[in-house]
Protein backbone atom coordinates (compact mmCIF):
# COMPACT_ATOMS: atom_id res chain seq x y z
CA UNK A 1 0.00 0.00 0.00
CA UNK A 2 2.91 2.68 0.78
CA UNK A 3 4.31 2.38 -2.75
CA UNK A 4 0.72 3.28 -3.91
CA UNK A 5 0.00 6.11 -2.14
CA UNK A 6 4.02 7.42 -2.32
CA UNK A 7 2.93 6.86 -6.41
CA UNK A 8 0.28 8.81 -5.31
CA UNK A 9 2.15 11.92 -3.86
CA UNK A 10 5.04 11.44 -6.63
CA UNK A 11 2.22 11.98 -9.66
CA UNK A 12 0.96 14.74 -7.75
CA UNK A 13 4.07 16.63 -7.25
CA UNK A 14 4.94 15.85 -10.97
CA UNK A 15 1.58 17.55 -11.81
CA UNK A 16 2.37 20.48 -9.85
CA UNK A 17 5.81 20.84 -11.35
CA UNK A 18 4.91 20.12 -14.56
CA UNK A 19 1.76 22.91 -14.23
CA UNK A 20 4.36 25.21 -13.26
CA UNK A 21 6.84 25.04 -15.18
CA UNK A 22 4.39 25.75 -18.43
CA UNK A 23 2.85 28.43 -16.87
CA UNK A 24 6.14 29.99 -16.07
CA UNK A 25 9.46 28.37 -18.07
CA UNK A 26 12.78 29.61 -16.92
CA UNK A 27 15.04 30.17 -19.59
CA UNK A 28 18.26 30.64 -20.18
CA UNK A 29 20.14 31.71 -23.18
CA UNK A 30 23.35 30.72 -24.46
CA UNK A 31 25.19 31.95 -27.58
CA UNK A 32 27.51 29.57 -28.90
CA UNK A 33 29.19 31.53 -31.85
CA UNK A 34 26.42 33.20 -32.95
CA UNK A 35 26.73 36.99 -34.87
CA UNK A 36 24.85 38.46 -32.64
CA UNK A 37 21.83 38.89 -34.60
CA UNK A 38 19.97 35.94 -33.05
CA UNK A 39 21.30 36.71 -29.63
CA UNK A 40 19.81 40.51 -29.74
CA UNK A 41 16.14 39.28 -31.48
CA UNK A 42 15.83 37.01 -28.39
CA UNK A 43 16.99 39.96 -25.66
CA UNK A 44 14.13 41.95 -28.17
CA UNK A 45 11.50 39.54 -27.02
CA UNK A 46 12.20 40.96 -23.45
CA UNK A 47 11.65 44.66 -23.90
CA UNK A 48 7.95 46.39 -24.10
CA UNK A 49 7.18 45.57 -27.80
CA UNK A 50 7.06 41.85 -27.76
CA UNK A 51 7.35 41.48 -24.00
CA UNK A 52 7.67 38.25 -22.94
CA UNK A 53 7.55 38.33 -19.67
CA UNK A 54 3.78 38.59 -19.97
CA UNK A 55 3.68 34.98 -20.40
CA UNK A 56 5.32 33.98 -17.52
CA UNK A 57 8.66 33.27 -19.41
CA UNK A 58 11.62 34.60 -17.59
CA UNK A 59 15.19 35.05 -19.29
CA UNK A 60 17.30 34.68 -16.53
CA UNK A 61 21.03 33.67 -15.55
CA UNK A 62 22.34 30.49 -14.25
CA UNK A 63 21.79 27.29 -15.63
CA UNK A 64 20.67 25.75 -12.58
CA UNK A 65 17.35 27.42 -12.81
CA UNK A 66 16.48 27.21 -16.22
CA UNK A 67 14.19 25.06 -17.68
CA UNK A 68 14.51 25.78 -21.40
CA UNK A 69 18.01 26.70 -23.08
CA UNK A 70 17.36 28.59 -25.78
CA UNK A 71 20.60 28.35 -28.16
CA UNK A 72 21.96 30.45 -30.96
CA UNK A 73 25.36 30.34 -33.29
CA UNK A 74 26.70 27.31 -35.06
CA UNK A 75 28.59 25.62 -32.02
CA UNK A 76 31.94 26.78 -32.28
CA UNK A 77 34.85 24.34 -31.40
CA UNK A 78 35.72 26.95 -28.61
CA UNK A 79 31.98 26.83 -26.94
CA UNK A 80 31.28 23.40 -27.51
CA UNK A 81 32.58 22.26 -23.85
CA UNK A 82 31.06 25.27 -22.24
CA UNK A 83 27.67 24.37 -24.36
CA UNK A 84 27.07 21.22 -23.07
CA UNK A 85 28.21 22.25 -19.15
CA UNK A 86 25.50 24.72 -19.42
CA UNK A 87 23.31 21.75 -20.38
CA UNK A 88 24.26 19.19 -18.13
CA UNK A 89 24.10 21.98 -15.13
CA UNK A 90 20.59 22.15 -15.95
CA UNK A 91 18.07 20.16 -13.99
CA UNK A 92 16.01 17.86 -15.56
CA UNK A 93 14.16 17.36 -17.21
CA UNK A 94 15.23 20.40 -20.03
CA UNK A 95 14.29 21.27 -23.41
CA UNK A 96 16.32 22.92 -25.99
CA UNK A 97 15.23 25.72 -28.19
CA UNK A 98 17.48 26.42 -31.14
CA UNK A 99 17.16 29.58 -32.65
CA UNK A 100 18.16 30.84 -35.56
CA UNK A 101 19.54 29.46 -39.33
CA UNK A 102 23.25 28.61 -37.89
CA UNK A 103 21.79 26.69 -35.18
CA UNK A 104 19.71 24.23 -37.28
CA UNK A 105 22.25 23.95 -39.63
CA UNK A 106 25.26 26.34 -39.90
CA UNK A 107 23.69 28.95 -41.78
CA UNK A 108 26.17 30.96 -43.46
CA UNK A 109 29.13 29.54 -41.51
CA UNK A 110 28.34 26.01 -42.83
CA UNK A 111 31.88 24.76 -43.65
CA UNK A 112 33.84 26.92 -41.95
CA UNK A 113 36.35 25.30 -40.10
CA UNK A 114 36.04 26.18 -36.50
CA UNK A 115 31.90 25.21 -36.56
CA UNK A 116 29.80 22.35 -35.79
CA UNK A 117 27.12 23.45 -37.90
CA UNK A 118 23.99 21.49 -36.10
CA UNK A 119 23.01 22.22 -32.48
CA UNK A 120 21.40 18.68 -32.76
CA UNK A 121 24.78 17.08 -33.25
CA UNK A 122 25.89 18.53 -30.07
CA UNK A 123 22.77 18.22 -27.47
CA UNK A 124 19.27 17.02 -28.22
CA UNK A 125 16.95 19.86 -29.62
CA UNK A 126 13.42 19.96 -28.89
CA UNK A 127 12.27 22.79 -31.14
CA UNK A 128 14.14 24.89 -34.26
CA UNK A 129 13.25 28.36 -35.00
CA UNK A 130 14.73 28.97 -38.53
CA UNK A 131 15.29 32.66 -39.63
CA UNK A 132 18.36 34.50 -39.81
CA UNK A 133 17.55 36.01 -37.62
CA UNK A 134 14.25 34.99 -36.54
CA UNK A 135 11.96 37.57 -36.20
CA UNK A 136 10.81 38.21 -32.09
CA UNK A 137 7.20 36.83 -33.45
CA UNK A 138 9.40 33.39 -34.30
CA UNK A 139 10.96 33.13 -31.49
CA UNK A 140 7.98 33.56 -29.25
CA UNK A 141 6.17 30.91 -30.88
CA UNK A 142 8.83 28.10 -30.87
CA UNK A 143 8.27 28.62 -26.99
CA UNK A 144 4.64 28.34 -27.07
CA UNK A 145 5.36 25.47 -29.50
CA UNK A 146 7.20 23.79 -26.77
CA UNK A 147 5.02 24.46 -23.91
CA UNK A 148 1.82 22.86 -25.85
CA UNK A 149 4.02 19.92 -26.03
CA UNK A 150 4.33 19.86 -22.65
CA UNK A 151 0.73 20.37 -21.91
CA UNK A 152 0.27 17.49 -23.85
CA UNK A 153 2.81 15.88 -21.45
CA UNK A 154 5.25 14.42 -23.28
CA UNK A 155 8.81 15.61 -24.54
CA UNK A 156 7.98 17.41 -28.01
CA UNK A 157 8.16 15.41 -31.12
CA UNK A 158 9.30 17.51 -34.32
CA UNK A 159 7.50 20.48 -34.65
CA UNK A 160 6.59 22.18 -37.89
CA UNK A 161 6.91 25.54 -37.38
CA UNK A 162 5.90 26.85 -41.01
CA UNK A 163 2.47 25.33 -40.93
CA UNK A 164 1.04 27.46 -38.74
CA UNK A 165 2.93 30.65 -39.91
CA UNK A 166 3.47 30.71 -43.42
CA UNK A 167 3.73 34.36 -43.66
CA UNK A 168 6.28 34.10 -41.49
CA UNK A 169 8.59 31.46 -43.45
CA UNK A 170 8.15 33.58 -46.71
CA UNK A 171 9.74 36.65 -45.27
CA UNK A 172 11.86 34.36 -43.37
CA UNK A 173 13.23 33.09 -46.86
CA UNK A 174 13.64 36.15 -48.67
CA UNK A 175 16.20 37.64 -46.33
CA UNK A 176 18.07 34.30 -45.40
CA UNK A 177 19.52 32.73 -48.49
CA UNK A 178 19.75 34.99 -51.47
CA UNK B 1 30.88 36.71 -2.88
CA UNK B 2 34.54 37.70 -3.29
CA UNK B 3 35.51 36.91 0.50
CA UNK B 4 38.69 38.51 -0.47
CA UNK B 5 41.37 38.69 2.76
CA UNK B 6 45.04 39.84 2.47
CA UNK B 7 45.67 37.82 -0.08
CA UNK B 8 45.25 38.29 -3.86
CA UNK B 9 41.63 37.30 -5.47
CA UNK B 10 41.07 36.28 -8.89
CA UNK B 11 37.77 36.36 -10.14
CA UNK B 12 37.20 34.78 -13.23
CA UNK B 13 33.75 36.07 -15.12
CA UNK B 14 32.01 34.40 -18.01
CA UNK B 15 31.88 32.72 -20.52
CA UNK B 16 28.46 32.64 -19.83
CA UNK B 17 26.72 35.59 -18.89
CA UNK B 18 23.04 36.68 -19.61
CA UNK B 19 23.66 40.11 -19.79
CA UNK B 20 25.95 40.80 -22.71
CA UNK B 21 24.21 37.80 -24.54
CA UNK B 22 27.64 36.87 -26.00
CA UNK B 23 30.54 34.87 -24.63
CA UNK B 24 33.75 36.13 -23.34
CA UNK B 25 35.78 35.61 -20.42
CA UNK B 26 37.20 37.95 -18.08
CA UNK B 27 39.91 37.86 -15.46
CA UNK B 28 40.20 40.78 -12.50
CA UNK B 29 42.53 40.01 -10.04
CA UNK B 30 41.94 41.87 -7.23
CA UNK B 31 42.73 43.04 -3.51
CA UNK B 32 40.30 43.32 -1.45
CA UNK B 33 37.87 45.93 -3.49
CA UNK B 34 40.48 46.87 -6.14
CA UNK B 35 41.06 45.18 -9.16
CA UNK B 36 44.90 45.44 -9.45
CA UNK B 37 44.92 43.65 -12.54
CA UNK B 38 42.82 42.19 -15.73
CA UNK B 39 42.91 39.94 -18.64
CA UNK B 40 40.59 39.27 -21.33
CA UNK B 41 40.35 35.65 -23.04
CA UNK B 42 37.99 36.20 -26.05
CA UNK B 43 37.44 33.39 -29.22
CA UNK B 44 34.42 31.71 -28.12
CA UNK B 45 32.38 32.53 -31.07
CA UNK B 46 35.40 32.38 -33.55
CA UNK B 47 33.73 30.62 -36.48
CA UNK B 48 36.57 31.18 -39.02
CA UNK B 49 35.07 33.81 -41.53
CA UNK B 50 37.87 35.18 -42.86
CA UNK B 51 38.98 31.75 -44.25
CA UNK B 52 35.51 31.16 -45.24
CA UNK B 53 35.66 33.82 -47.30
CA UNK B 54 38.77 32.74 -49.50
CA UNK B 55 36.15 29.72 -50.43
CA UNK B 56 32.87 31.54 -51.91
CA UNK B 57 32.79 34.22 -54.71
CA UNK B 58 32.48 37.82 -53.78
CA UNK B 59 28.63 37.68 -54.28
CA UNK B 60 28.86 35.19 -51.33
CA UNK B 61 31.24 36.69 -49.21
CA UNK B 62 29.22 39.84 -49.33
CA UNK B 63 26.42 37.82 -47.40
CA UNK B 64 28.99 35.78 -44.57
CA UNK B 65 30.53 39.00 -44.19
CA UNK B 66 27.10 40.97 -43.20
CA UNK B 67 26.89 38.10 -40.64
CA UNK B 68 30.41 38.67 -38.90
CA UNK B 69 28.01 41.31 -36.64
CA UNK B 70 24.38 41.00 -36.14
CA UNK B 71 24.64 44.62 -35.06
CA UNK B 72 26.69 46.48 -37.32
CA UNK B 73 26.14 44.45 -40.21
CA UNK B 74 25.66 47.05 -42.60
CA UNK B 75 29.17 48.29 -41.98
CA UNK B 76 30.88 45.29 -42.84
CA UNK B 77 28.97 44.65 -46.08
CA UNK B 78 30.10 48.52 -46.99
CA UNK B 79 33.93 48.04 -46.32
CA UNK B 80 33.82 45.37 -48.61
CA UNK B 81 32.12 46.61 -51.41
CA UNK B 82 33.81 50.02 -51.11
CA UNK B 83 37.16 47.77 -51.30
CA UNK B 84 35.98 45.41 -53.78
CA UNK B 85 34.29 48.32 -55.99
CA UNK B 86 37.54 50.02 -56.14
CA UNK B 87 39.35 46.86 -56.89
CA UNK B 88 37.16 46.47 -59.97
CA UNK B 89 37.52 50.08 -60.54
CA UNK B 90 33.64 50.76 -60.42
CA UNK B 91 32.02 53.49 -58.72
CA UNK B 92 28.56 53.30 -57.49
CA UNK B 93 26.49 55.72 -58.74
CA UNK B 94 25.31 59.09 -56.22
CA UNK B 95 22.11 57.44 -55.30
CA UNK B 96 23.31 54.29 -54.31
CA UNK B 97 26.26 56.18 -52.30
CA UNK B 98 23.53 57.97 -50.45
CA UNK B 99 21.14 55.34 -49.39
CA UNK B 100 24.14 53.43 -48.12
CA UNK B 101 24.54 56.08 -45.84
CA UNK B 102 21.52 56.13 -45.09
CA UNK B 103 21.76 52.70 -43.88
CA UNK B 104 24.59 52.89 -42.03
CA UNK B 105 23.24 55.97 -39.87
CA UNK B 106 20.13 54.12 -39.24
CA UNK B 107 22.00 51.37 -38.37
CA UNK B 108 24.36 53.80 -36.28
CA UNK B 109 20.89 54.88 -34.13
CA UNK B 110 19.50 51.09 -33.40
CA UNK B 111 23.23 50.48 -32.05
CA UNK B 112 23.59 53.40 -30.07
CA UNK B 113 20.21 53.20 -28.80
CA UNK B 114 21.04 49.19 -28.08
CA UNK B 115 24.31 49.81 -26.43
CA UNK B 116 22.44 52.67 -24.38
CA UNK B 117 19.65 50.47 -22.98
CA UNK B 118 22.31 47.45 -22.48
CA UNK B 119 24.75 50.03 -20.60
CA UNK B 120 21.89 51.20 -18.57
CA UNK B 121 20.83 47.81 -17.75
CA UNK B 122 24.15 47.37 -16.19
CA UNK B 123 24.37 50.92 -13.96
CA UNK B 124 20.59 48.72 -12.23
CA UNK B 125 18.84 51.14 -14.51
CA UNK B 126 16.02 48.64 -16.00
CA UNK B 127 13.52 51.08 -16.72
CA UNK B 128 16.07 52.94 -18.78
CA UNK B 129 16.56 50.12 -20.86
CA UNK B 130 13.09 49.24 -21.66
CA UNK B 131 12.65 52.87 -22.55
CA UNK B 132 15.55 52.92 -25.12
CA UNK B 133 14.75 49.12 -26.52
CA UNK B 134 11.37 50.24 -27.13
CA UNK B 135 12.52 53.11 -28.70
CA UNK B 136 14.74 51.31 -30.92
CA UNK B 137 12.25 49.61 -32.44
CA UNK B 138 11.03 52.10 -34.47
CA UNK B 139 14.49 52.28 -35.98
CA UNK B 140 13.99 48.50 -36.65
CA UNK B 141 10.57 49.22 -38.26
CA UNK B 142 12.60 52.15 -40.45
CA UNK B 143 15.25 49.47 -41.88
CA UNK B 144 12.83 46.65 -42.20
CA UNK B 145 10.19 48.70 -44.30
CA UNK B 146 13.10 49.76 -45.81
CA UNK B 147 15.08 46.14 -46.74
CA UNK B 148 12.97 43.60 -45.28
CA UNK B 149 14.96 42.55 -42.55
CA UNK B 150 15.25 44.09 -39.06
CA UNK B 151 18.85 42.51 -38.68
CA UNK B 152 20.56 41.63 -41.42
CA UNK B 153 19.56 44.45 -43.80
CA UNK B 154 21.62 43.57 -47.18
CA UNK B 155 21.31 47.04 -48.46
CA UNK B 156 24.38 46.31 -50.68
CA UNK B 157 25.56 44.51 -53.73
CA UNK B 158 28.43 44.94 -55.48
CA UNK B 159 28.33 48.06 -57.79
CA UNK B 160 25.24 49.53 -55.61
CA UNK B 161 22.42 49.02 -53.42
CA UNK B 162 19.35 46.62 -53.47
CA UNK B 163 16.85 48.97 -51.75
CA UNK B 164 15.51 52.31 -52.85
CA UNK B 165 13.23 54.83 -51.08
CA UNK B 166 10.06 56.59 -52.22
CA UNK B 167 8.66 59.83 -50.99
CA UNK B 168 6.18 57.85 -48.79
CA UNK B 169 9.03 56.12 -46.82
CA UNK B 170 11.20 59.61 -46.24
CA UNK B 171 8.05 60.74 -45.31
CA UNK B 172 7.61 58.38 -42.50
CA UNK B 173 11.40 58.30 -41.94
CA UNK B 174 11.18 61.99 -41.37
CA UNK B 175 8.68 61.99 -38.96
CA UNK B 176 9.79 59.13 -36.95
CA UNK B 177 13.18 60.57 -36.40
CA UNK B 178 11.56 63.99 -35.02
CA UNK B 179 10.16 61.32 -32.71
CA UNK B 180 13.42 59.91 -31.86
CA UNK B 181 14.87 63.44 -31.72
CA UNK B 182 12.71 64.39 -28.50
CA UNK B 183 13.56 61.04 -26.76
CA UNK B 184 17.03 60.99 -27.21
CA UNK B 185 16.80 65.16 -25.77
CA UNK B 186 15.05 63.42 -22.79
CA UNK B 187 18.29 60.44 -22.31
CA UNK B 188 20.12 63.71 -22.59
CA UNK B 189 18.74 64.86 -19.76
CA UNK B 190 19.21 61.65 -17.69
CA UNK B 191 22.60 60.65 -18.47
CA UNK B 192 23.67 64.21 -17.59
CA UNK B 193 21.36 65.53 -14.88
CA UNK B 194 20.19 61.99 -12.79
CA UNK B 195 22.33 61.58 -9.90
CA UNK B 196 22.40 57.59 -9.25
CA UNK B 197 23.26 57.69 -12.85
CA UNK B 198 26.18 60.06 -12.78
CA UNK B 199 27.76 58.40 -9.66
CA UNK B 200 28.10 55.18 -11.62
CA UNK B 201 29.59 57.08 -14.29
CA UNK B 202 30.94 60.71 -13.12
CA UNK B 203 35.17 60.28 -12.91
CA UNK B 204 35.10 56.84 -13.24
CA UNK B 205 37.42 54.91 -16.14
CA UNK B 206 39.09 58.36 -17.48
CA UNK B 207 41.22 57.58 -19.83
CA UNK B 208 43.50 60.39 -20.79
CA UNK B 209 43.94 61.60 -24.49
CA UNK B 210 47.30 60.47 -24.68
CA UNK B 211 46.50 56.97 -23.44
CA UNK B 212 43.67 56.57 -25.82
CA UNK B 213 46.00 57.45 -28.53
CA UNK B 214 48.55 54.75 -27.22
CA UNK B 215 46.37 52.35 -26.88
CA UNK B 216 44.49 52.20 -30.11
CA UNK B 217 41.29 53.40 -28.93
CA UNK B 218 38.71 54.14 -31.87
CA UNK B 219 35.27 55.51 -32.17
CA UNK B 220 33.65 56.53 -29.56
CA UNK B 221 35.48 55.74 -26.78
CA UNK B 222 38.23 57.55 -28.42
CA UNK B 223 36.66 60.64 -29.30
CA UNK B 224 34.89 60.68 -25.59
CA UNK B 225 38.87 61.05 -24.86
CA UNK B 226 39.25 63.96 -27.15
CA UNK B 227 41.07 62.17 -29.92
CA UNK B 228 39.99 62.99 -33.12
CA UNK B 229 39.37 59.65 -34.94
CA UNK B 230 35.99 59.27 -36.88
CA UNK B 231 36.77 57.73 -40.62
CA UNK B 232 33.73 59.83 -41.67
CA UNK B 233 35.51 63.25 -41.30
CA UNK B 234 39.25 61.97 -41.61
CA UNK B 235 38.43 60.34 -44.75
CA UNK B 236 35.62 59.97 -46.28
CA UNK B 237 34.42 57.55 -47.97
CA UNK B 238 30.92 56.80 -49.61
CA UNK B 239 28.59 59.31 -50.01
CA UNK B 240 29.98 60.71 -46.36
CA UNK B 241 31.92 62.87 -49.09
CA UNK B 242 28.41 64.19 -49.98
CA UNK B 243 26.93 64.79 -46.75
CA UNK B 244 29.71 65.52 -44.53
CA UNK B 245 29.30 64.97 -40.48
CA UNK B 246 30.29 67.16 -38.09
CA UNK B 247 32.78 65.01 -35.43
CA UNK B 248 31.50 64.79 -31.72
CA UNK B 249 34.37 65.05 -29.21
CA UNK B 250 34.51 65.20 -25.54
CA UNK B 251 37.65 65.72 -23.66
CA UNK B 252 36.65 64.27 -20.28
CA UNK B 253 37.05 60.74 -21.12
CA UNK B 254 35.87 59.54 -18.42
CA UNK B 255 32.18 57.18 -18.97
CA UNK B 256 29.79 59.93 -18.71
CA UNK B 257 31.69 61.14 -21.58
CA UNK B 258 31.02 58.16 -23.65
CA UNK B 259 27.67 58.60 -22.64
CA UNK B 260 27.16 62.20 -23.74
CA UNK B 261 29.61 61.40 -27.22
CA UNK B 262 27.50 58.33 -28.19
CA UNK B 263 24.07 60.23 -27.34
CA UNK B 264 25.48 63.38 -28.93
CA UNK B 265 26.42 61.27 -32.61
CA UNK B 266 22.59 60.21 -32.52
CA UNK B 267 21.47 63.98 -32.78
CA UNK B 268 24.27 64.04 -35.94
CA UNK B 269 22.68 61.18 -37.41
CA UNK B 270 18.88 62.36 -37.48
CA UNK B 271 20.32 65.69 -39.07
CA UNK B 272 21.78 63.93 -41.48
CA UNK B 273 19.24 61.35 -42.54
CA UNK B 274 17.12 64.39 -42.70
CA UNK B 275 19.62 66.19 -44.90
CA UNK B 276 20.04 62.99 -47.17
CA UNK B 277 16.73 62.25 -47.45
CA UNK B 278 15.40 66.30 -48.69
CA UNK B 279 18.61 66.28 -51.32
CA UNK B 280 18.81 62.79 -52.55
CA UNK B 281 19.06 62.98 -56.02
CA UNK B 282 16.95 60.76 -58.69
CA UNK B 283 18.91 58.07 -60.29
CA UNK B 284 20.37 54.87 -61.18
CA UNK B 285 21.00 52.90 -57.65
CA UNK B 286 23.49 49.73 -59.16
CA UNK B 287 26.31 49.68 -61.93
CA UNK B 288 27.08 46.71 -64.16
CA UNK B 289 30.31 44.76 -62.03
CA UNK B 290 32.51 41.80 -63.53
CA UNK B 291 32.24 38.57 -61.45
CA UNK B 292 35.85 38.24 -61.68
CA UNK B 293 37.94 41.23 -60.19
CA UNK B 294 41.21 42.11 -61.24
CA UNK B 295 43.94 41.01 -59.29
CA UNK B 296 45.61 43.46 -56.55
CA UNK B 297 44.83 44.36 -52.83
CA UNK B 298 43.20 47.31 -51.67
CA UNK B 299 42.62 48.48 -47.93
CA UNK B 300 39.31 49.63 -46.76
CA UNK B 301 37.92 51.89 -43.81
CA UNK B 302 34.50 53.12 -42.32
CA UNK B 303 33.62 54.32 -39.37
CA UNK B 304 31.38 51.45 -37.72
CA UNK B 305 28.97 52.49 -34.52
CA UNK B 306 31.83 50.85 -32.55
CA UNK B 307 34.78 53.23 -34.27
CA UNK B 308 36.82 52.49 -37.17
CA UNK B 309 36.35 49.31 -39.44
CA UNK B 310 39.28 47.95 -41.12
CA UNK B 311 39.01 45.95 -44.43
CA UNK B 312 42.34 44.26 -46.13
CA UNK B 313 40.75 42.71 -49.48
CA UNK B 314 43.79 40.56 -51.83
CA UNK B 315 41.98 39.57 -54.84
CA UNK B 316 43.91 36.77 -57.46
CA UNK B 317 42.07 37.91 -60.40
CA UNK B 318 39.59 34.78 -60.02
CA UNK B 319 35.85 34.88 -58.77
CA UNK B 320 37.22 34.61 -54.92
CA UNK B 321 39.09 36.82 -53.19
CA UNK B 322 42.54 35.69 -51.85
CA UNK B 323 42.44 36.73 -48.84
CA UNK B 324 39.72 39.09 -46.64
CA UNK B 325 41.28 40.41 -43.59
CA UNK B 326 39.07 42.41 -40.71
CA UNK B 327 39.85 44.51 -38.12
CA UNK B 328 36.79 45.22 -36.13
CA UNK B 329 36.78 48.46 -33.87
CA UNK B 330 35.50 46.29 -30.66
CA UNK B 331 39.28 44.63 -30.77
CA UNK B 332 41.04 47.81 -30.49
CA UNK B 333 39.09 48.87 -27.34
CA UNK B 334 39.37 45.80 -25.85
CA UNK B 335 43.08 47.23 -24.85
CA UNK B 336 41.80 50.75 -23.32
CA UNK B 337 39.82 47.92 -20.64
CA UNK B 338 42.34 46.50 -19.45
CA UNK B 339 44.64 49.47 -18.47
CA UNK B 340 41.72 51.25 -17.39
CA UNK B 341 40.22 48.72 -14.57
CA UNK B 342 43.15 48.72 -12.62
CA UNK B 343 42.71 50.76 -9.89
CA UNK B 344 38.92 50.59 -9.80
CA UNK B 345 36.70 49.24 -7.99
CA UNK B 346 35.13 45.78 -9.09
CA UNK B 347 31.80 46.65 -8.69
CA UNK B 348 32.71 49.64 -11.57
CA UNK B 349 33.56 47.06 -13.85
CA UNK B 350 30.27 46.05 -15.48
CA UNK B 351 30.07 49.83 -16.44
CA UNK B 352 33.49 50.02 -17.49
CA UNK B 353 32.80 47.11 -20.31
CA UNK B 354 29.60 48.50 -21.16
CA UNK B 355 30.78 51.80 -21.71
CA UNK B 356 33.49 50.45 -24.76
CA UNK B 357 30.67 48.93 -26.12
CA UNK B 358 31.57 45.54 -26.67
CA UNK B 359 30.93 43.12 -29.06
CA UNK B 360 32.69 39.51 -28.73
CA UNK B 361 31.49 38.28 -32.40
CA UNK B 362 33.25 40.71 -34.50
CA UNK B 363 35.98 40.52 -32.88
CA UNK B 364 36.28 36.54 -32.37
CA UNK B 365 37.72 35.77 -35.46
CA UNK B 366 40.81 35.52 -33.76
CA UNK B 367 42.74 32.42 -32.85
CA UNK B 368 43.41 32.83 -28.93
CA UNK B 369 44.90 29.95 -27.02
CA UNK B 370 43.41 28.49 -24.56
CA UNK B 371 44.60 27.89 -20.76
CA UNK B 372 42.87 25.11 -19.08
CA UNK B 373 43.72 26.32 -15.60
CA UNK B 374 40.72 27.32 -14.56
CA UNK B 375 40.57 29.33 -11.11
CA UNK B 376 38.03 27.60 -8.84
CA UNK B 377 36.01 31.27 -7.52
CA UNK B 378 33.49 31.52 -10.35
CA UNK B 379 31.45 34.26 -10.69
CA UNK B 380 29.46 34.97 -13.07
CA UNK B 381 28.39 38.16 -15.14
CA UNK B 382 25.14 38.51 -13.57
CA UNK B 383 26.67 38.00 -10.12
CA UNK B 384 28.78 40.69 -10.68
CA UNK B 385 26.47 43.17 -12.14
CA UNK B 386 24.25 42.77 -8.96
CA UNK B 387 27.19 43.17 -7.06
CA UNK B 388 27.90 46.62 -8.64
CA UNK B 389 24.56 47.43 -8.31
CA UNK B 390 24.68 46.51 -4.69
CA UNK B 391 27.17 48.47 -3.89
CA UNK B 392 25.95 51.73 -5.36
CA UNK B 393 22.85 51.44 -3.42
S1 LIG C 1 21.11 32.67 -37.80
FE1 LIG C 1 21.79 34.55 -38.78
S2 LIG C 1 21.36 36.14 -37.27
FE2 LIG C 1 21.31 34.20 -36.20
S3 LIG C 1 23.36 33.94 -35.39
FE3 LIG C 1 23.29 32.91 -37.38
S4 LIG C 1 24.01 34.43 -38.84
FE4 LIG C 1 23.47 35.51 -36.97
Amino acid sequence: MSTDSENFYAQIVNKLKNWARINSPWAIHFNSGSCNGCDIEILATLTPRYDVERLGIKLQGSPRHADVLIATGPVTLQALDRLIRVYEQMPDPKYVIAVGSCALSGGVFDGCYSVIGDLNKVIPVDVYVPGCPPRPEAIIFGVVQLLDSLKKGKKPTKIVVSNDVPELIIEEKSNGNN
Amino acid sequence: MTEAKKEKFIVPIGPQHPALKEPGNFEFTVDGEIVTDAAVRLGFVHRGIEKACENRNYTQDLYLLERVCGICSHVHATAFVLGVEKLAGVQAPPRAEAIRVLAAELERIHSHLLWFGVAAHEAGFDTLFMYTWRDREVVMDILETLSGSRVHYSVNILGGVKIDVDQKLSDLIKKDMDFLEERTEYYMKVVTTDDTFLGRTRGIGTLSKDRAKLLGAVGPTARASGVKRDIRVNAPYSGYKEFPVKMVIDQTGDLEARFVVRLKELYESYRLIREILEKIQPGEITTRIKRKIPEGEVISRVEAPRGELFYYIKSNGTEMPDRVKVRTPSLCNWGTITDVAVGHKLADMPMLLAGIDPCFSCNDRMVEIRSDSQPSQMMNWDGLRKYGIEYYR
